[in-house]
């Protein structure tokens, strides 16, 4: 299992390398930073002042590897719009879109789980068909628009729900299930899947042979190895929620880093989407890592070996 | 249609089948898996069902666990366990005794295992489930039993899971698994065809040696007559969901009387009766399709002595003693034959 | 009987199944019989054509500019609606717009965008698929390690920036979407490719001494094919639904130009009161992106049934 864990790992720091310098990038493609930051009136020399002052004249190497030293320690730069450290500015703004995402995933782990087993069990089934029907809505729906729809039915029409705010827990309620029906499909798809490759397999033919109660075949026998998949499934989904979250917070106005990160694009504030994009995707990256330790461990195939 | 007389066993019956049948409903029809097959099994007694792949035997033995896929629907006169009659029971009963009462072998050990339990797991379940014992007790049984079938360091295998074992371990460890009941029924079906030759030879001799000190019924399901010689007291030779002959294995094998039985034993080389340089048999054609209504013989298109009547209508199961019976129209199948020689004065 | 049905029988039956001898239908009358009798690839196939026959279509079918603003014409509903009118049937927007009129301009640039972003995909993801499924070792390395960056970076965002920078055009959003979308065509070419390397025709071929880009593209792409176009159908319609979503935001398609995402955000302001400027232009994404998925889903049982499950 460890030599699993470290060739997952070095695979994960090369891509985080990579990402990094992506992301470097992404900044320096906003057009000249330096004309920006010195202003719409600011003359050359004053241009080429300001360059020099930020470091901005120098090799676009050791720009990068400056910025990267000086993330490694906490400091992402400061903010172009009101100078404020991005730093905190993510930090101010990470748990809204933490919580969002989490949320989001419990949903729809909550409901697509049990109805991929269900279908499973009960092929061509009316909860079977429902469930795809479920799968084939969450897919297609776009979901901005599932947002606003939800919104003129229960924050409008029915006035069950408040429509923007970050503050209380009933404020997330209506972008969690905008957010989580998106993952819904997938999640209950691969869940299905799995359950039907093992009820189908020998070994569930030989827990039946053995005389065990349908609980224990079921959720003994098959799901635990159906649950394999899901589990990478469920990592790849959190990441896909972190990045996705730009759409629904914008909808609903929460605070978030993804709303933070719109605006900052609006207002080319690229330091802070840099940082944000960098983020997220290391975010993305430990995430992965993490669920491969959980399937190594799940799965005493690679824990043992 | 000639009923067979009630069989004759030397010992208590353990499993009695009349008449099973087993159906699948499919895109292109009603598949007939297994047409009206009677058997009966007695106590410490060896019943191997022979035939080639698709011929229903393994189809057989599911519907006799009531292991059927979804699709299937198993009908039967009787089927009875011990004398209980296993019809009259519900799904949640049948379950009861399956595991118990009944254990089933499959062919392949591999994927026979849940690859992510242990070993011990997967053996103490059973014993569990069943309310035969404390989770200690379970355990001591699981070594014992593992030990029993040959496996050494009995306690540490427990601990293992089904991918750290060999072919031939594996094998074990399903055999002693379903004997951690003491099951008075044994099925295997095709217990050896994954195993290297070697090891097949050693998990015959551990089934019958196991057999013989439990008295257990055991049903040996194949396709290799050399298995069959070894090990067989009865045998059932299938072919296309129906049986084709019964006998004892002495009977089948020195005096086949249905084509295909007689096929099947020509295709194999005996040292010391078939004669250097000369061709061995083959049976050529194939498999009927089993959708459809019977019409006939099933075997008519490949059987050398089939004639008109052959095709008319469905050949009954012709009794002709105890524990022996043949399902062809060849006259000369009513009297025994002894094998190698042409039949003479074949009236068609 | 669906086809997992079928497969379910068929795995049930295979210790019954037997061959028996009947003539075969050709694969290709085998196919067409599926096709005509699967409901998913029907349905898809006939939304699709009716989108794109009237994207073609669309001056014949209406008379009106979906440039033009009237606002005297402002916000009319619906013609079922109390104060509608034959005059607009999908009435107007906030600029007094036809909607119907913007509703069927804006099918093309669902269409365009879709299909110009699947293949710019198709293209990159197929090829880095087949190199690194055909060649293994360290160019698949390589390959693998290109789509886990991928994989990592938050597509949306990123879209987001690039289109900021270069500005709302329709071309510059199907680039950026055809570059965002090429990850699971990489994977699933690969492991096809994986699978055909080992097939007998390519060792013959390779024993021919036949170079490997013919091999590539001459015996290991069209086996590939099949696939490649229910992975294509996916990403047009994940590509519409994004494309949707960016207009939305305002860092997608630029205004005037009539995209379906652009008139929901345009009708967010009127929303609470006529919702109808919002349930429209979603719905059409909405039943657009069903019909792909349907048809995409159909060509894969159609071509390939065995491999679903």
């Amino acid at each position: 299992m460890m030599r699993f864990l470290i060739h997952r790992a070095s695979i994960a720091v090369l891509v985080a390398l990579t990402v990094s310098i992506i992301g470097f990038a992404l900044l320096r493609l906003s057009g000249d930073l330096a004309a920006a930051l010195a202003g719409d009136t600011a003359k050359p020399e004053q241009i080429a002042q300001v360059a020099h002052l930020y470091g901005l004249d120098r090799p676009l190497y050791i720009q990068y590897l400056d910025w990267a030293g000086k993330a490694l320690h906490g400091d992402l730069g400061r903010s172009l719009f009101d100078n404020k450290p991005v730093s905190q500015l993510i930090a101010e703004r990470v748990g809204v879109t933490a919580q969002l995402s989490f949320m989001s995933l419990v949903y729809a782990l909550v409901i697509a789980i049990p109805l991929g087993v269900l279908a499973a069990t009960k092929p061509n089934s009316w909860i079977d068909r429902a469930s795809l029907g479920l799968a084939v809505f969450g897919q297609a729906v776009p979901n901005f628009w599932f947002g606003l729809i939800l919104i003129i039915v229960f924050g409008v029409t029915l006035r069950w729900l408040p429509i923007s705010g970050s503050d209380h827990f009933s404020n997330f309620i209506l972008p969690t299930i905008t957010l989580g029906t998106s993952v819904i499909p997938a999640i209950m798809r691969v869940t299905r899947t799995g359950m039907l490759d093992a009820l189908d397999s020998d070994y569930i033919r030989m827990a039946r042979a053995k005389g065990l109660s349908t609980v224990s075949v079921l959720f003994k026998h098959a799901l635990r190895n159906a649950i394999l998949p899901v589990v990478s499934l469920t990592a790849v989904s959190l990441g896909f929620l972190l990045g996705g979250s730009v759409i629904v917070e914008s909808v609903f106005a929460l605070n978030g880093i993804g709303f933070l990160a719109f605006q900052s694009i609006l207002r080319t504030d690229f330091p802070v989407v840099q940082s944000i994009v960098v983020f997220v995707s290391f975010a993305y990256i430990v995430l992965t890592l993490l669920s491969d330790v959980v399937n190594a461990y799940l799965d005493p195939r690679i824990r043992i070996g | 249609m000639a009923t067979a007389p009630a069989p004759y066993l030397a010992n208590e019956p353990v499993l009695e089948v009349e008449k099973l049948s087993v159906e699948i409903d499919g895109p292109a029809g009603r598949l007939r898996a297994v047409t009206e097959v009677d058997l009966h099994v007695g106590r410490g007694e060896t019943l191997c069902i022979v035939g080639e792949s698709g011929c229903g035997k393994t189809m057989t033995a599911l519907g006799i666990m009531g292991l059927l896929p979804r699709r299937a629907r198993l009908r039967a006169q009787r089927l009875a366990l011990e004398g209980r009659d296993l019809l009259a029971m519900g799904r949640r009963e049948r379950a009861t005794l399956r595991g118990d009462r009944m254990a089933m072998i499959f062919q392949d050990p591999m994927t026979s295992l849940n690859p992510v339990y242990t070993v011990g797991n997967q053996m103490e379940e059973i014993f569990l489930r069943h309310g035969k014992g404390t989770r200690k007790e379970a355990r001591e049984r699981a070594e014992y039993l593992l030990q029993k079938v040959g496996i050494s360091a009995a306690r540490g295998r427990l601990g293992q899971y089904p991918h750290q074992l060999s072919g031939g371990l594996r094998q074990r460890v399903m055999i002693a698994m379903s004997l951690m009941c003491d099951p008075i029924l044994m099925i295997a079906d095709e217990p050896t065809t994954a195993l290297d030759v070697t090891i097949q030879a050693q998990i015959l001799h551990l089934l019958a040696d196991l057999q013989e000190e439990y008295r257990m019924a055991l049903v040996l399901i194949t396709h290799d007559l050399g298995i069959v010689a070894r090990m067989a007291d009865r045998v059932i030779v299938m072919y296309a969901g129906q049986v084709v002959e019964t006998g004892t294995a002495e009977q089948v094998f020195s005096a086949p009387m249905h084509p295909y039985t007689r096929g099947l034993l020509d295709c194999i080389p005996i040292p010391g009766k078939t004669v250097r340089g000369a061709k061995l048999g083959s049976i050529p054609g194939m498999v009927p399709s089993l959708i459809g209504p019977l019409d006939g013989c099933a075997f008519r298109n490949r059987c050398p002595e089939a004639f008109a009547d052959c095709a008319a209508a469905p050949v009954p199961l012709r009794a002709l003693g105890p524990n022996r019976a043949c399902r062809c129209l060849l006259e000369e199948a009513a009297t025994v034959a002894p094998r190698g020689q042409q039949p003479v004065g074949a009236s068609r | 009987m669906t086809s997992i049905e079928r497969d379910r029988f068929e795995r049930s039956a295979s210790s019954a199944a037997v061959a028996y001898e009947r003539e075969a239908p050709s694969p290709r009358a085998v196919m067409r019989r599926r096709a005509l009798t699967h409901p998913g690839f029907l349905f898809g196939g006939t939304v699709m054509v009716a989108t794109i026959l009237v994207a073609i279509f669309a001056p014949l079918l209406t008379s009106y500019d979906p440039f033009a603003q009237d606002l005297t014409q402002r916000l009319i509903p619906p013609v079922w609606a109390a104060k509608g009118s034959w005059a607009h049937l999908l009435g107007t927007d906030g600029f007094g717009r036809d909607y119907l009129t913007r509703l069927i301009y804006g099918a093309r640039i669902s269409l365009i965008v879709g299909f110009g972003a699947a293949a710019i995909a198709g293209v990159i993801g197929t090829s880095l698929g087949l190199v690194g499924g055909y060649f293994g070792g360290r160019v698949d390395s390589v390959v693998m390690y290109l789509v886990n960056v991928k994989l990592a970076m938050p597509g949306v965002l990123i879209a987001l920036s690039l289109i900021a920078v270069f500005g709302g055009s329709v071309t510059v959003v199907v680039a950026v979407l055809g570059l965002l979308f090429w990850d699971r065509f990489v994977v699933v070419t690969r492991s096809v490719t994986q699978q055909l390397r080992v097939n007998d025709y390519v060792t013959a071929a390779q024993a021919v001494g036949a170079s490997s880009r013919r091999i590539i593209l001459g015996e290991i792409l069209p086996n590939v094919l099949n696939h490649i176009i229910v992975i294509a159908s996916l990403e047009m319609a994940s590509a519409i639904l994004v494309e949707a979503a960016l207009s939305f935001l305002g860092l997608g398609i630029r205004p005037p130009t009539p995209s379906w995402g652009l008139m929901i955000s345009e009708g967010r302001n009127f929303m609470f009161f006529q919702p109808y400027l919002v349930a429209i232009p979603g719905a059409a994404i909405f039943v657009l992106v069903i019909a792909i998925n349907m048809l995409g889903d159909g060509i894969r049982d159609i071509t390939a049934p065995e491999g679903r499950n």
